[in-house]
């Protein structure tokens, strides 16, 4: 398959638009779990405007949450697939900026040192483009992140060593949780990376909190056993929407987990709020598929 | 567990009437600020047209469309979508805002801090938590963009905007030494050595 570089723009362009109106379902079906355990009065009546405003956004074509976030796109190359990866980057960024200059969108994104807004969502680096590779034969999947600046705030990193064991990992992440309080807007996703380079387990926290659907498991049996239980356990800690106390701290603890060096224990934690957004679209020899 | 429903301005007998717990609805005129509207104004000391005096503020940076200004859109801005970032990161600026500005109200999400909580109580103010991440709810109680100032930080623009029934939004911190953050967040530390024993860790 030959990818065509004027869909992908559009491809792109439209992700964006659909990603900051529309949560996907799991994430709907999240809600309704935690509406139905929640104990806390006000709690629940938080988590009900939550649905609410879901609803909201959708009958009016609105967006979910004012934050835009930086535009992270997430691509999955298959197998046979012919493009160039220059003017594939450049294309998904013609899409980004298009999409906050026509819809509007409010841009987000400035120069970190000048703290200018090219008004564009774009910069240098940015959008961010993850390129991964798969089996799938003839198809190039998009998956587009507008991850919110208030979870992103909080993503925190532990260099520990062996020495400190899985017990370091464990007091990270609640740790983490408790000094995030109700600044990632709980209930959050909790992504996890245990292991890798210290860049790569960075990485990992951040796919397991936006790109993995509630209700995956980590591909590794320890590591989802691991997550299982942090969920259960971060949840115990009362932190709860919006940091006022309740049950639903967190839909999920996901763990991502790499290979690491005979001396290093690495730990991050990056966190997706409630608005867990994310929007993928595959293209193939015969169209577009949109995902929800 | 009162309820208040506050046409802005309010005076400073009206916020230190407020007590965690409580919910508010505001109508009438409501500012929006941000991390470069206050950067601008307290660290480069740019002065604003807009008296604050009385009024409330709300963390935020809106999405919108720019517009041929009318009746409808008095500032050349249309609303498209208008929610709340974390306040956390502004901690620093409530007290000037109260003290040089006469803001009597914070609206944010996720809570302040020490240095909020005392410039409340010396100065009569309270912070009122909104749901956070619930934008597209939100937009549906403001009327209007009345007018922009410092819009060259665009959109971290001063933004005077005209609600109805903005709320019910929590009272989260209040002029009495009350604030659910802070007790919450005190209360889910108390849990960490269970918590973590349930995972079989003994905490340090």
């Amino acid at each position: 398959m030959r990818v065509d570089l004027a869909t992908v723009e559009q491809v792109a362009k439209d992700l964006y638009i659909r990603a900051v109106k529309i949560l996907p379902d799991d994430v709907k079906q999240g809600f309704e779990r935690l509406s139905r355990s929640e104990t806390n009065p006000r709690a629940r009546q938080m988590l009900g405007t939550m649905v609410a405003n879901i609803a909201v956004a959708e009958e009016q074509r609105n967006l979910t949450c004012q934050d835009t976030g930086i535009p992270i796109y997430n691509v999955t190359i298959g197998r046979n697939v012919q493009v160039d990866g220059v003017d594939l980057e450049a294309a998904i960024a013609r899409g980004c900026a298009r999409a906050t200059v026509e819809h509007p969108l409010r841009s987000s994104v400035v120069h970190p040192i000048t703290r200018r807004n090219e008004h564009t969502s774009c910069g240098i680096r940015v959008p961010v483009v993850n390129i991964a590779f798969s089996e799938a034969p003839e198809e190039l999947a998009i998956e587009m992140v507008p991850k919110g600046s208030g979870s992103e705030n909080n993503t925190f990193l532990r260099m520990a060593v062996p020495a400190d064991g899985l017990d370091a990992v464990k007091t990270f992440v609640i740790d983490s949780v408790l000094a995030a309080g109700g600044k990632t807007c709980p209930p959050t996703i909790v992504g996890v990376g245990i292991g890798g380079s210290a860049d790569l387990c960075v990485h990992l926290a951040k796919l397991a909190a936006t790109s993995r659907p509630l209700g995956s498991h980590c591909a590794d049996a320890d590591g989802a056993k691991l997550e299982a239980e942090l969920t259960q356990a971060v949840n115990r800690l009362g932190v709860g929407p919006q940091g006022l106390g309740g049950d639903s701290t967190a839909f999920a603890v996901h763990v991502e987990i790499a290979a690491t060096h005979i001396t290093m224990n690495p730990v991050a934690v990056n966190m997706q709020c409630h608005a867990a957004r994310r929007a993928t679209a595959t293209l193939t020899p015969a169209g577009v598929r949109h995902e929800a | 567990m009162a309820h208040h429903d506050f046409t802005m301005p309010v005076t400073e007998e009206a916020a230190r009437s407020l007590r965690v717990g409580d919910t508010v609805t505001l109508d009438g005129t409501l500012f929006g600020i941000r991390d470069r509207t206050q950067i601008e104004m307290f660290d480069r000391g740019r002065a604003t047209r807009f008296d604050l005096a009385g009024h409330a503020v709300i963390h935020t940076a809106p999405n919108v469309r720019k517009v041929a200004p009318s009746e409808r859109f008095p500032a050349g801005y249309e609303p498209v979508c208008i929610g709340t970032t974390t306040s956390a990161r502004m901690e620093r600026f409530t007290r000037p805002l109260m003290a040089q500005c006469g803001v009597r109200l914070v609206i944010g999400k996720g809570g302040l801090q020490e240095d909020s909580q005392a410039a409340f109580r010396e100065l009569g103010g309270a912070y009122l938590a909104i749901v956070g991440g619930a934008a597209a709810l939100e937009t549906t109680w403001v009327e209007a963009i009345e007018d922009v100032d410092l819009d060259d930080v665009n959109p971290e623009s001063l933004w005077k905007f005209r609600v109805r029934g903005f709320g019910p939004l929590l009272v989260g911190m209040d002029a009495h030494g009350g604030n659910l953050f802070r007790d919450v967040a005190s209360e889910a530390r108390s849990r960490r050595a269970a918590v973590l024993a349930s995972l079989g860790v003994t905490a340090r």
